[in-house]
C-alpha cells in the first residue's frame, strides 16, 4: 500500500476500538443488489465479488439485498448473486417497490437491517445508490464512506477500512467507522473487478414484508423517460478507449481520436477541459466528477494525467500514453509512453494497428 | 414561498498541490470558492423566486471566513444568509453536518415557513453527495435528488413535480411541499452579479449563529463526537512501481511504431491483440 503521511493524526487510535455490546450481535457482509428494468446493475456483481473477500477474512455470510415487484425476475436476481458470491438474498418483495422511491425503499432496507443486523453494507455509488445509502444512513445515524476505491478490514477491530479520494483527488484516505453498525460505503461502478460468475452456486432466499400502503407513501412516479441507449456512450464498459485531452488543441483534432478508435473498434473518452470547451459530450468525460473506466486497453493523447483524471482510468489493463512534454505525470503510470506531437503520432499509431491487425487476422 | 438554499464554501481543489517530498496537502494560497455544484442549487432557486415570487434564504456551516461564500450568494440575488458556526462543529462528518445544518433550517423556519431546500449535487471537496439526503431524513422531508428540472411548483396545494435523473433514464415524480431537492447542473449556470446586489452584498448584515441560535440542542450529535467515521489514514496515491517504458520511434512512420510499440505490447498482452483483431473493422 501507499505511504502514510502526517496530513492528518490518525484519530482512530484515541477513539475506543472495543465495540458496545450490544453492537457485538451485527455480523456479515451485505450488498444491496440494484437493478432495473429486467436487469441487475453490474455494480452490485462487481460488489458481491469484494463483498465475498471480506466476508471470508471475517468469516462471516455474505448476503445480497434484493428489493422490487413480486416475480421471477427479482427471483432471479437472487440466483445472480449466489452466482456471483452471495450465500443468502434477503427479498422484499412489493408492487410498491416497482420503481425506485426514496422512502419505500429506504424503509425495506433500513428494517431488514435492523431485523438482521449485518456489520457492513455496501451499495453502488449510483443515482439510486447514493440517494438510498444517505437516507439509510442517516435513518440508522450510523456511518457511511461514498465512493470508496478500496475496502478491507481490520480483523482485530472487525473494522471496515473504507479508503476513497479526498481533497479533489489528490489524496486518498482510510475512513472508520467506529461503535456503529452497520459500517455503510458506496463503490462507483467498475472500481472493483467483476468476478467470475459460477452458476452452479446456490444459496437460500430470506423473504421479508414491505409493510406499506400506497397512500402512505408521498411521492408519485408520473412518468419515465428511458434514455435513448444507442446513442448514449456506454464507456465504463468498453473494452477500449482513445481519450484526448487538451493537448489536442482544436475540437478539429479530435478527428484523429476518432480515426484510431475506429479501427480499434474503441469509445472516445475525454479530460474535463475539452468537455468543458464542448468539444465532447458529458458522458465521455474519464475521471473523479466523470466516468471510472477499466478497458483492456486505454489510449491517452495530449492528456497530462492529473490525478482527477487518474483515478478514473488506473484500473486499465494496458495505458499507452502519448505527450510532447517527457516530464506529463501520465509516464507516471501509463505502461509505454510516446513522447512527441500527437497530430503526427496518432494517424501512424492508426496506420500502424490497421496493418498489424490485418496480418494478425490472416495468421488467424 | 421560502427557498433555503445549502451552499459550502470549498477550497478550490484545481489548485491543490501535493508537497513533492513530504506528501502533504499545501493549503497555503488556495483560495476558497463556493462549491461550484452549489451555485446550480442556487440559480435554479432564483429562478423559481422569479417565476412564483417569494424569498430565498442561503444556509452554510463553517468557519467565520465562509461569510464571504453567502456574500457571493447574496450578490447573485440571495435575500437572507445565515452562517452557522461554532467550535462544536469542527471535525463534522456527513451525519453531523446534516444535523447541524437541519437544526438550522428549523430555526429559520420559525421566521419564515421553509417550502422547498435546495442542496448541491455534490461538494468537491467531501464529494459524497450524502448532506443533502441526510438533512432530508432529519427534517422528515420529501427528498428528491439529482433533479435536473423543476417543471411545476403549484404553491396553493404544496405539490412540486420535478424531473430526476435516475440511472437509464429520467423519472418524473410529484410530492409535497416542504420537500429536500439536490439540483443537478444543466442549463440553469449562474447569473451575474447586479451591481445593485453587489452594493447590497457588501452591506448586508449576514446572521452569524453559534450553536444556540441555530437551535442545536444535543451537542454529542455535532462535530467529532457525532460522526460516526473518522479519517485513520491520510496518504498520496502510490505511484506505479514502474514508469512507462518510452517507445522511441523518432520517424513517426507507422512501420516504424508497428515494431516499436504494437509487437512489444502485443508480445507480452497476446489476449489484448486477439481482443482487438476479433473486435477492430
Ligand atoms: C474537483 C475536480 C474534479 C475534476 N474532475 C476531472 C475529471 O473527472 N476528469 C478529468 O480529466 N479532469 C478532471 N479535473 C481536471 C484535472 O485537474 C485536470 O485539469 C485535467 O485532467 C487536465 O486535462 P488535460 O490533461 O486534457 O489538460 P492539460 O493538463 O492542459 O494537459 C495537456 C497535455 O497535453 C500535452 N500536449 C500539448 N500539446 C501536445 C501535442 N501536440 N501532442 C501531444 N501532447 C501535447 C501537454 O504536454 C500536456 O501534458 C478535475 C478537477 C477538479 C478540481
Ligand atoms: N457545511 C455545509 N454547509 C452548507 N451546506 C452544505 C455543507 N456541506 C454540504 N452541504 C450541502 O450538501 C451538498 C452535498 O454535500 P456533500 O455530501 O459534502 O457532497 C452540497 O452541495 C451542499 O449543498
Amino acid at each position: 500500500m501507499s505511504e502514510e503521511t502526517e496530513a492528518k493524526k490518525p484519530a482512530a487510535g484515541k477513539r475506543k476500538l472495543q465495540l458496545d455490546e450490544s453492537l457485538l450481535g451485527y455480523k456479515g457482509v451485505w450488498v444491496f443488489v440494484e437493478h432495473e428494468r429486467g436487469a441487475i446493475h453490474p455494480v452490485s456483481l462487481e460488489l458481491l465479488g469484494e463483498g465475498r473477500k471480506l466476508a471470508d477474512m471475517l468469516g462471516v455470510e455474505l448476503a445480497g439485498v434484493v428489493m422490487g415487484q413480486p416475480g421471477d425476475t427479482t427471483r432471479s436476481f437472487c440466483h445472480e448473486a449466489f452466482f456471483h458470491g452471495a450465500d443468502l438474498c434477503y427479498l422484499v418483495e412489493d408492487p410498491l417497490l416497482t420503481d425506485y422511491r426514496n422512502e419505500p425503499y429506504t424503509k425495506g432496507l433500513t428494517d431488514l437491517v435492523n431485523k438482521y443486523q449485518p456489520e457492513i453494507l455496501l451499495l453502488g455509488a449510483t443515482t439510486l445508490g447514493r440517494d438510498l445509502a444517505g437516507s439509510v444512513a442517516t435513518t440508522l445515524k450510523t456511518g457511511l464512506t461514498a465512493d470508496c476505491t478500496e475496502l478491507n478490514v481490520d480483523l482485530e477491530a472487525r473494522s471496515l477500512l473504507a479508503t476513497r479520494p479526498t481533497f479533489g483527488g489528490s489524496l486518498l484516505c482510510t475512513i472508520q467507522t467506529l461503535n456503529y453498525r452497520p459500517q455503510m460505503a458506496t463503490v462507483r461502478p467498475r472500481v472493483m473487478a467483476m468476478p467470475e460468475r459460477d452458476a452452479t452456486r446456490s444459496g437460500r432466499i430470506v423473504e421479508d414484508k414491505l409493510g406499506m400502503v400506497e397512500s402512505s407513501i408521498i411521492t408519485k412516479v408520473l412518468e419515465f423517460i428511458p434514455d435513448e441507449m444507442q446513442d448514449k456512450p456506454q464507456l465504463p464498459f468498453a473494452d477500449i478507449i482513445v481519450s484526448g485531452g487538451r493537448g489536442m488543441k482544436k475540437p478539429e483534432n479530435f478527428k484523429l481520436i476518432w480515426d484510431l478508435a475506429n479501427v480499434l473498434g474503441a469509445e472516445v473518452g475525454a479530460t474535463r477541459p475539452v468537455v468543458q470547451a464542448g468539444w465532447l459530450d458529458l458522458e465521455r468525460q474519464v475521471g473523479q466528477s466523470g466516468k471510472t473506466v477499466r478497458p483492456k486497453l486505454y489510449i491517452a493523447a495530449g492528456i497530462s494525467g492529473a490525478i482527477q483524471h487518474r483515478v478514473g482510468m488506473d484500473a486499465s489493463d494496458v495505458i499507452i500514453a502519448i505527450n510532447n512534454d517527457p516530464n506529463a505525470p501520465i509516464f507516471d503510470f501509463a505502461h509505454y509512453g510516446i513522447v512527441g506531437n500527437a497530430m503526427t503520432i496518432l494517424p501512424a499509431l492508426t496506420e500502424a494497428f490497421k496493418a498489424h491487425l490485418a496480418t494478425a487476422r490472416k495468421a488467424g | 414561498m421560502h427557498i433555503v438554499v445549502c451552499i459550502k464554501q470549498v477550497p478550490d481543489s484545481a489548485q491543490i498541490r501535493v508537497h513533492p517530498v513530504t506528501n502533504t496537502i499545501m493549503r497555503q494560497g488556495v483560495p476558497a470558492i463556493v462549491n461550484p455544484y452549489d451555485l446550480y442549487a442556487l440559480e435554479e432557486a432564483l429562478r423559481l423566486k422569479d417565476q412564483y415570487g417569494g424569498r430565498v434564504t442561503v444556509l452554510t456551516m463553517g468557519p467565520p471566513m465562509a461569510e464571504a461564500a453567502l456574500r457571493k450568494a447574496i450578490s447573485y440575488g440571495a435575500d437572507d444568509a445565515v452562517l452557522v458556526t461554532d467550535r462544536v462543529f469542527a471535525g463534522s462528518d456527513t451525519l453531523a453536518t446534516s444535523y447541524a445544518l437541519a437544526s438550522a433550517i428549523s430555526q429559520i423556519s420559525k421566521d419564515m415557513p421553509v417550502d422547498l431546500v435546495f442542496t448541491g449535487k455534490q461538494t468537491i471537496d467531501g464529494d459524497t453527495a450524502q448532506v443533502g439526503p441526510g438533512v432530508a431524513k432529519r427534517l422528515d422531508m420529501q427528498l428528491l435528488t439529482y433533479v435536473s428540472k423543476v417543471r411545476s411548483l403549484d404553491t396553493e396545494n404544496d405539490e412540486i413535480v420535478v424531473e430526476r435523473r435516475s440511472e437509464g433514464g429520467v423519472q418524473v415524480l410529484k410530492t409535497s411541499t416542504p420537500c429536500l431537492i439536490t439540483v443537478l447542473e444543466g442549463n440553469n449556470e449562474m447569473r451575474f452579479a447586479t451591481m445593485a446586489n453587489m452594493f447590497r452584498a457588501s452591506r448586508y448584515p449576514v446572521k452569524i449563529w453559534n450553536k444556540d441560535e441555530a437551535g442545536i440542542e444535543d451537542v454529542t450529535k455535532t462535530g467529532l463526537k457525532g460522526s460516526p467515521t473518522v479519517v485513520s489514514k491520510v496518504f498520496a496515491p502510490t505511484p506505479r512501481a514502474v514508469k512507462a517504458e518510452i517507445i522511441q520511434c523518432e520517424s513517426n512512420e507507422p512501420g516504424d511504431l508497428s515494431v516499436t510499440l504494437l509487437a512489444k505490447m502485443f508480445n507480452k498482452h497476446p489476449k489484448l491483440e486477439k481482443e482487438i483483431a476479433k473486435r477492430a473493422v
